[in-house]
């Protein structure tokens, strides 16, 4: 990873992205292979590693027996940051994720956009060198999603090292400078969103509604295609010259034509069969 | 995985996990006042008075006299107890605060270190709430009953040890109830607390001074706040000792193995 970088994680349920994650944070020993986080070892080093690393678990863990600030207050000492520093970043956080008017409010009050805006408080109590995301806009709205994105971007044009793990597509294209995708644990491919999506997925996508009769039409005119659910997908670089022809040529009931996305590369990578 | 008998290391940090729990009894401090004194006050009047009437006295002593070191004991016992079973167990599995602490430079061990801490300041807090009822009464001679305060530590962190290494391997929150019943609550009855434990048959006297750490609180809790040590209270002294030692460390490593992975 590079400084600055916002670098993402990517796979379907089970490819080993909260391990990964759990593996940098030093809570998770590692089972083969080499890690270094910030030069250093996480067998023998976690709490000069942990001291320098902000961590939004997937999890939500606040403490409710504290407030808002008490829970920012009581994390910042668990880093050994003096009281009246941690007293003043407790405050300037509770500002920077909009809950200046929750200070004094119990966790358990909040809600669930609320409480992940503080769990993102939480994991700046100690300036991280790199601050590491499971799933920070897991089960929100979009109103609060956009707002986490907002604050990530902040960070991010900061200077911040930010690496997490997403299932959300278009999430990782908007935030992540590079990516990877994995499963089964493996690393199948890494590069920026763009660049991946030009080279696994091509540049446009027509979907035409998968019958017999389209796709024998296709068969005739020697168009490669592939099927992927009630639809069959074309991939081109010119999506118009093909939605002409297959308007013309197959009379579909349907033509949607659409730019490629991370989400054709993710499910040309890991396919279309249901994970548990 | 390391033995279970492994030293562990903890660091000074375990303070912060100690600091927290003490953070949220002040903020309840009226709440957790009261159940020590009203404690101290039913017992003396229910047993001590009560079935006093009819007993008088134990050797010579007075029987409310005699149970009033098994009332602290019993206290710090189960403050201690209770903190470490169910109340780290809905801190481990319900809030998930171990795991918000172990994403700081806090490690397991800090964290399980600090509870045990925080199990033994429950008893001597309870204990020190107690005392001033107990010597209203007139049932504790001062000022050496005062010792009971550094031996609630001491007995609280034994009882915190034995309690964190049911934590450590219960399946749930339920499960716990059998410590509470089946290890808890005969201990409360049989280890010379309302009775002399001579009173019982010879080998369950045996069965009690090997097995039932408030036999040996109980025994030495008697001999400050009657002014009457012996030197027996070495022989206690060092099985509460060892078994504060084995436990707390098995406790750590047991929770370790649980929370890792």
């Amino acid at each position: 990873m590079k400084k600055g970088e916002v670098f993402g994680f990517l796979g379907p349920n089970g490819a080993g992205k909260t391990t990964t994650m759990k593996m940098i944070a030093c809570v998770s020993p590692k089972t083969a292979g080499t890690l270094t986080v910030l030069g250093m070892d996480p067998g023998t080093a976690p709490a000069a590693i942990k001291a320098r690393l902000g961590i939004v678990p997937q999890e939500t863990n606040l403490d409710p027996d504290f407030t808002c600030y008490g829970n920012l207050f009581m994390y910042a000492r668990y880093f050994d940051i003096p009281e009246k520093t941690a007293t003043k970043k407790a405050d300037d956080l509770l500002e920077f994720v909009q809950l200046t008017e929750k200070r004094d409010v119990v966790v358990e009050k909040l809600s669930g956009g609320m409480k992940r805006r503080l769990i993102l408080a939480r994991a700046l109590v100690n300036n991280p060198d790199i601050l590491v995301l499971d799933e920070p806009t897991i089960g929100l709205d979009p109103q609060a999603r956009h707002l986490i994105w907002e604050k990530l971007r902040t960070l991010q044009v900061q200077g911040n090292t930010i690496v997490l793990t997403t299932h959300y597509l278009d999430e990782a294209a908007r935030l992540c400078d590079r990516l990877v995708i994995m499963d089964n644990g493996r690393i199948l491919v890494e590069g920026a969103p763009a660049e991946l999506v030009r080279d696994h997925a091509g540049r446009e996508i027509v979907e035409v509604e998968r019958s017999a009769e389209v796709i024998s039409c296709l068969e005739d005119l020697n168009i490669p295609y592939e099927l992927a659910g009630d639809m069959v997908q074309v991939v081109t670089e010119s999506s118009r010259d093909i939605a002409r022809i297959l308007l013309d040529r197959c009379h579909p009931e349907k033509v949607i034509t659409r730019p490629a996305t991370l989400e054709d590369v993710f499910l040309k990578l890991t396919g279309r069969k249901l994970r548990e | 995985m390391p033995h279970i008998m492994a030293i562990p290391s903890v660091s000074r940090r375990a303070i912060k996990v100690w600091y927290r729990n003490l953070s949220v009894f002040r903020k309840t401090w009226l709440v957790n006042f009261f159940p020590p004194l009203v404690e101290a006050i039913l017992y003396l009047f229910a047993i001590g008075l009560g079935i006093g009437t009819y007993v008088k006295d134990i050797d010579g002593i007075p029987y409310v006299t005699f149970i009033a070191p098994a009332i602290l004991a019993i206290a710090v016992m189960n403050s201690a107890f209770f903190e470490c079973t169910y109340g780290s167990y809905v801190r481990m599995y319900y809030q998930k605060s171990f795991d918000a602490m172990i994403a700081t430079p806090l490690s397991i061990e800090d964290v399980i270190a600090g509870e045990l801490l925080w199990g033994a300041t429950r008893s001597v807090i309870y204990v020190v709430i107690m005392l001033p009822v107990l010597a209203i009464f007139g049932v504790i001679s001062l000022p050496i009953a005062l010792f009971a305060i550094p031996l609630a530590f001491m007995g609280g962190l034994m009882f915190a040890g034995i309690a964190m290494c049911f934590t450590a391997i219960t399946p749930g929150i339920d499960t716990l109830n059998y410590p509470a019943f089946l290890f808890i609550t005969p201990m409360t009855l049989f280890s010379g607390t309302f009775f002399p434990l001579t009173l019982l048959p010879a080998a369950l006297q045996y069965v009690a001074l090997a097995l039932l750490p408030l036999t040996h609180l109980v025994a030495i809790m008697r001999m400050f706040t009657q002014a009457a040590v012996s030197p027996l209270l070495l022989l206690h002294l060092a099985w509460i000792i060892i078994v504060t030692v084995l436990s707390c460390i098995a406790a750590i490593n047991l929770m370790q193995k649980r929370l890792i992975l």
